[in-house]
This record gives structure tokens, C-alpha cells and sequence, in this order.
């Protein structure tokens, strides 16, 4: 294509218009760029400024300072009612590392074998893993939940847990099978020279130089199941069970206008996991969501 | 491991018929011992595979056609459940309204938004990593319960958005209380949320060879010519990527809805989502044979969706090398 255009004779340059200063471009450029930004994240940055403001003052203003910054909100937030945040965190925390160790592990290893090694069935299987990875969840909501049920899992984590451990999430995998076809072949080649098995190639040799896609699959991991909600709501009826986004909820239930500034203070504090190790990654996660459409 | 040792027993029956080289056989022993070195790191996904979705696929298949509520046995009723869906359950038909309306506003904002910004940011300008990462932050927590509780106060009666417009002299009653706004919220909410899209579109934005533009240049293309004849074309695979995933996400959004109408789908099933509805149906209710019933079309219409995708995609998807 390039190659035709080319090869005309270049014509006089019509029709181009005189480009406006250059430092002009880009100052306008950087202006709006800055209002959408403004625009687009005032509501998180009021939430968490409303988290510091004495209740009765909440929603008497659209601005984000206060005379009387008061941390009440969090202290109060964190027992209100008969509501217990340290366990939903406890929670939380525990369900997300379970799952991140589950999904590194099973993911990795699927991964391995589509990448790397020749059996047979694999395009058949290879074609079963892309087709789940546009399967809706709900066509196995029900039927995962009456099995859990039969099995005495409700009210476990197991059911948020388990399924991570058998590679569930397809998109994880295809990322990691992406990954490792990338890096050379020659590496495993003259590894089984030296006379390794393939147990020893996955852990010696693809997975310390696959450590940038573990990465993604770690944080993406986190984040999912931090903020699962029909999980937890389906599984975990216990409250002293309940991870944080089910303790919102109840929050959110059983209160009324006046105790909003817990509930954003504890919003505010469920958030911050996310976006702390969001921006102490984010150089490793852009890239992998640029290269592979991972939310 | 189990499935592991198939492939070594299949080679012992083949290799016990006729005569073989040692070398031959060496080199199906090599074959043999990956195959089963292969199932044996795929034991954990196939299980998955069979036990959590091949195995509930075909039960949610079979409980489609029965009525069952968990406590008694499931009681086969034919097509019964899809006929009340189409005919007598008005509740379905108002949650299938929504849904599209949903998807089919909110996927072409996402689009446009991400593919604006992305062009904006694109020239490998200053301070880009810092404005990907603030783009791409609402991305992080749009479906989250705490984002959800947030959008239900600023979109209340006394919320910060009425505060807004009120400077303009407008005065508008709660967004959420009403049924014809609630849903509004849950599409800026979605829109909210484009980050994720934008920084896909980035990338692609920054592998249009240079050479394209330059030659569009020097034929004398202005800045649009440039856009609709270079730039939106060599997108195309990305616009297809995203257009897909977006619509088969927006058909299964679900915690926003529940959250900002309390669980209800409410005020008068505005917000009712068909994943909020069909959660309703099955453990609301407990009847999992018609909540089966809805997952299964949901299945069909996305699989129709997505081959009709695949199918236009010959007509204006452009790949690279032509």
C-alpha cells in the first residue's frame, strides 16, 4: 500500500494547513486532557474528601475542603452497627491471596502446554479454552451453586477459591500461553540437552523469564476478587463471613442519611488496595492490557 | 494424571504390532513422554473444565427444561420456561428492554470516548504515563460495590450532580429515584469506566507506520482525511476487538444495577438487568430451572451476536497486509 502511493510523483502540497504554533498545540492539547481528567475522577476525589468531613456536612457542599477535617468517619465506620470491617478485610485478604496462588499456579502450568508441548487433542482443547473465554458465567451460576450446595459448600470459601485452582479463568491463560510462545524457543532446546524434564524446563527457565505476565495475572487476579460481589453474595451468608464489598452492601442497607460519611470512609479504604498497587505496577500492567484487551 | 498415561498405553499397543528401529522408537518414546507430560499439566484446567464448566453446561441445559427449587426433585416441563419468558412474563421482556438499551448506548459512548482520547493522547506527549494511569484507574474499580454505593449518592436528590446543575439554574429531582433516569446513571457509570479500552486503543494508535501518514501528506490529506482514511482503518481489528468485548461484558453487568437499585431492579424495573433478574429468578425465588432457561438464551443470543460480528467483520475489519 505504502509502496503505490510512493511510487506516484509527489504533487505540490495543497490543501495542508499552516500548522499553529507548536507550543500552542500542545498546551491546548494538555488543557483538555486535564478537564476530562478533572471531570472524570471528581467524583472519587470528592468521595474520599466527603470521608474527612463531620456527617451533618457531607452533602451541604459540591467542594472538597472542609473547616473541621475529621477522621470520626473512619473510627466510626469501621464497628458501626454490627458491622466488624477488620474481619471483611481479614476476608477479603485472604479469599484474594488464595485465589492469586490458585490462579498463578493453575494458569501457568495450562499455560506450559499450550505454549510448549506436543500432545495430542491439543487444537481441539486449544479451541475449547478460546470458546470459554466468551462463555457468559451465568450459564454455570446456577448449576456451580446447586453442586457447591450438594457438596456443603456454601458458607465456605471454597467456592470462591476451588475454581481458581483449576484454571477457570481462560483469559488468564491465553495471556500466559501469548507470553510464552514469545520467548525463544532455543532456551528449553538446549536446557533438554542438558537434560532437563519438562517439569524442570516450566520452573528453571519459563517461568522466571515469564515473571512479566505472572505480574499481570497476579494484579488482575487481586482485583477481581476484591471487587466479586455475586460470589461472596451467593456463597457467603455467615456475616462474620462477609468479605468488604458485602459488608458496603449491609452498610448501605442498614443505614440512613446520616451515617454516609462511614459508609464513604469505608468505601474510600476498600478502594485503596486496588489503586495502591494499580500505580505501583502500572508501567508492567499497561503493557499486558495493551497487548492482550484484559480489563 | 490419570488421562497421563493414555498415551503411553496407545504407543505399546501400536509398537507391539510390527517390528521397529530402536531409533524409531526412541524418537515415539520422546513423542509419547511429552504427550503425557502435556496431560499432566493440563490435569488441573481439564478438571476444571469438565467439573466446573462442560458439567454444569450440559446440567443447566437439562434444568432449563424442569422446574426445580433446590429443595424437591426437578420436575421436567418441556419447553415451559421459554414459553413463559416470550408470552406471560412481562418482567423478562421489560429486563430484556433494558439490557439492550444498556448495551447498545453504552458500547457505542465507550467507543467513541476511548478512540477520542486516545487519539488526544497519542504524539508521545509529556506526563503520558502519569495520564494513562489516572484514564485507566476508573477501569480498576467501576465494578465495584464501593463505586456503585458512590454513583447512588451523587446521583440522589441532593447528590453532587444536582448541586452541579444547580449553579446552571437547572433543578432536577434523584436521578436513581426515577424511572426514567436511573438507567442513564448506570450508562455514564459504564462510560465511566473506558479507561481499560482507551489504553488498548493507545497501542494501536502507536503502530500505524509513520510512513502512512507521511504519504498521506504528501498527497495532500488534511487532518480528517488522515483520521478516516489511515488512522480509522488500521484500527479496525482493535474497534472489532473492543466492540465484542464490551458488548459481551455489557450484557453480563450486573453489581451496578443490583447496588444502585438496592437489589431490586427498581425504581419500576428500570435498572432490572437480565443478570440481575435472572440472579432474582434463581436465588431469590429458587426457580433454577427458569433461571437456567434464561442463562441458555443468554448464551444463544450471544453466540448469534458474536457470529454476526465475525461474520460483518470480512466487511470492514482490515488487516494489515493487504
Amino acid at each position: 500500500m505504502t509502496s503505490t502511493i510512493r511510487a506516484r510523483a509527489p504533487r505540490p502540497i495543497f490543501g495542508r494547513k499552516q500548522s499553529t504554533n507548536p507550543v500552542i498545540r500542545a498546551v491546548v492539547r494538555h488543557a483538555l486532557i486535564v478537564c476530562a481528567l478533572a471531570i472524570l475522577l471528581y467524583p472519587l476525589v470528592w468521595m474520599v474528601a466527603a470521608s474527612f468531613r463531620p456527617s451533618n456536612q457531607i452533602f451541604t457542599t459540591l467542594g472538597l475542603f472542609s473547616s473541621h477535617p475529621t477522621l470520626s468517619n473512619y473510627t466510626e465506620g469501621w464497628g458501626a452497627g454490627r458491622l466488624n470491617f477488620s474481619r471483611y478485610f481479614f476476608n477479603s485478604f485472604l479469599i484474594a491471596i488464595l485465589s492469586i496462588a490458585g490462579n498463578l499456579i493453575s494458569c501457568s502450568v495450562t499455560a506450559y502446554a499450550f505454549a510448549r508441548l506436543n500432545f495430542p487433542g491439543k487444537k481441539f482443547l486449544f479451541a475449547l479454552l478460546l470458546g470459554t473465554m466468551f462463555l457468559p458465567f451465568q450459564v454455570t451460576l446456577v448449576p456451580q451453586y446447586i453442586m457447591f450446595n450438594y457438596l456443603g459448600w456454601i458458607n465456605t470459601y471454597l467456592p470462591l477459591i476451588v475454581p481458581h485452582w483449576l484454571g477457570v479463568n481462560a483469559f488468564f491463560i491465553f495471556l500466559m500461553v501469548q507470553f510464552i510462545r514469545s520467548l525463544p524457543r532455543e532456551l528449553d532446546d538446549s536446557a533438554r540437552l542438558d537434560g532437563c524434564g519438562h517439569f524442570r524446563i516450566f520452573t528453571r527457565i519459563i517461568m522466571p523469564l515469564a515473571l512479566p505476565a505472572v505480574g499481570v495475572v497476579a494484579l488482575f487476579s487481586f482485583v477481581w476478587s476484591w471487587n466479586d460481589f455475586l460470589g461472596p453474595l451467593l456463597y457467603l451468608g455467615r456475616s462474620d463471613l462477609w468479605t468488604v464489598p458485602l459488608g458496603l452492601k449491609a452498610f448501605l442497607d442498614s443505614t440512613g442519611q446520616n451515617s454516609y460519611g462511614g459508609l464513604f470512609a469505608m468505601s474510600t479504604l476498600s478502594l485503596a488496595p486496588i489503586v495502591g498497587f494499580f500505580i505501583l505496577a502500572q508501567r508492567l500492567l499497561l503493557e499486558g492490557i495493551a497487548t492482550t484487551g484484559l480489563k | 494424571m490419570t488421562s497421563g498415561t493414555t498415551p503411553q498405553q496407545t504407543l505399546t499397543k501400536t509398537s507391539a504390532g510390527r517390528e521397529a528401529t530402536p531409533r524409531q522408537l526412541r524418537w515415539r518414546s520422546r513423542k509419547a513422554r511429552e504427550a503425557a507430560a502435556a496431560y499432566a499439566f493440563l490435569t488441573p484446567w481439564l478438571l476444571g473444565m469438565v467439573l466446573l464448566t462442560l458439567g454444569p453446561m450440559l446440567y443447566s441445559l437439562y434444568l432449563s427444561f424442569t422446574r426445580y427449587d433446590l429443595l424437591s426433585d426437578p420436575k421436567w416441563v418441556g419447553f415451559a420456561n421459554f414459553v413463559q419468558m416470550f408470552t406471560t412474563d412481562s418482567r423478562y421482556l421489560k429486563s430484556v428492554g433494558v439490557t439492550l438499551v444498556y448495551v447498545l448506548v453504552s458500547v457505542p459512548l465507550l467507543l467513541v470516548v476511548s478512540l477520542l482520547l486516545a487519539l488526544l493522547l497519542n504524539k508521545g506527549m509529556r506526563f503520558l504515563t502519569a495520564y494513562r494511569v489516572l484514564f485507566y484507574v476508573p477501569s480498576l474499580i467501576g465494578a465495584s460495590v464501593a463505586i456503585a454505593a458512590l454513583w447512588r449518592m451523587i446521583f440522589g436528590a441532593d447528590g453532587i450532580i444536582n448541586q452541579a446543575l444547580a449553579v446552571f439554574g437547572i433543578h432536577h429531582s434523584s436521578w436513581v429515584g426515577s424511572p426514567h433516569d436511573a438507567l442513564t446513571t448506570l450508562i455514564i457509570l459504564a462510560v465511566w469506566a473506558f479507561g481499560s479500552m482507551m489504553v488498548i486503543f493507545l497501542a494501536g494508535v502507536r503502530q500505524v507506520p509513520r510512513e502512512l501518514y507521511e504519504a498521506a501528506s504528501i498527497d495532500g490529506a488534511g487532518v480528517f482525511r488522515k483520521f478516516f482514511s489511515v488512522t480509522l482503518p488500521m484500527l479496525t481489528p482493535l474497534i472489532f476487538f473492543n466492540t465484542l468485548m464490551a458488548t459481551i461484558g455489557a450484557f453480563q453487568a450486573f453489581t451496578g444495577a443490583y447496588v444502585v437499585s438496592g437489589g431490586t431492579g427498581g425504581p419500576v424495573d428500570s435498572t432490572l438487568f437480565y443478570t440481575l433478574y435472572l440472579y432474582l429468578q434463581g436465588f431469590a425465588e429458587l426457580n433454577m430451572g427458569y433461571a437456567a432457561a434464561m442463562a441458555w438464551v443468554l448464551v444463544i443470543v450471544l453466540a448469534a451476536v458474536s457470529g454476526f460480528f465475525f461474520w460483518t467483520a470480512r466487511f470492514w475489519v482490515h488487516y494489515g497486509d493487504e
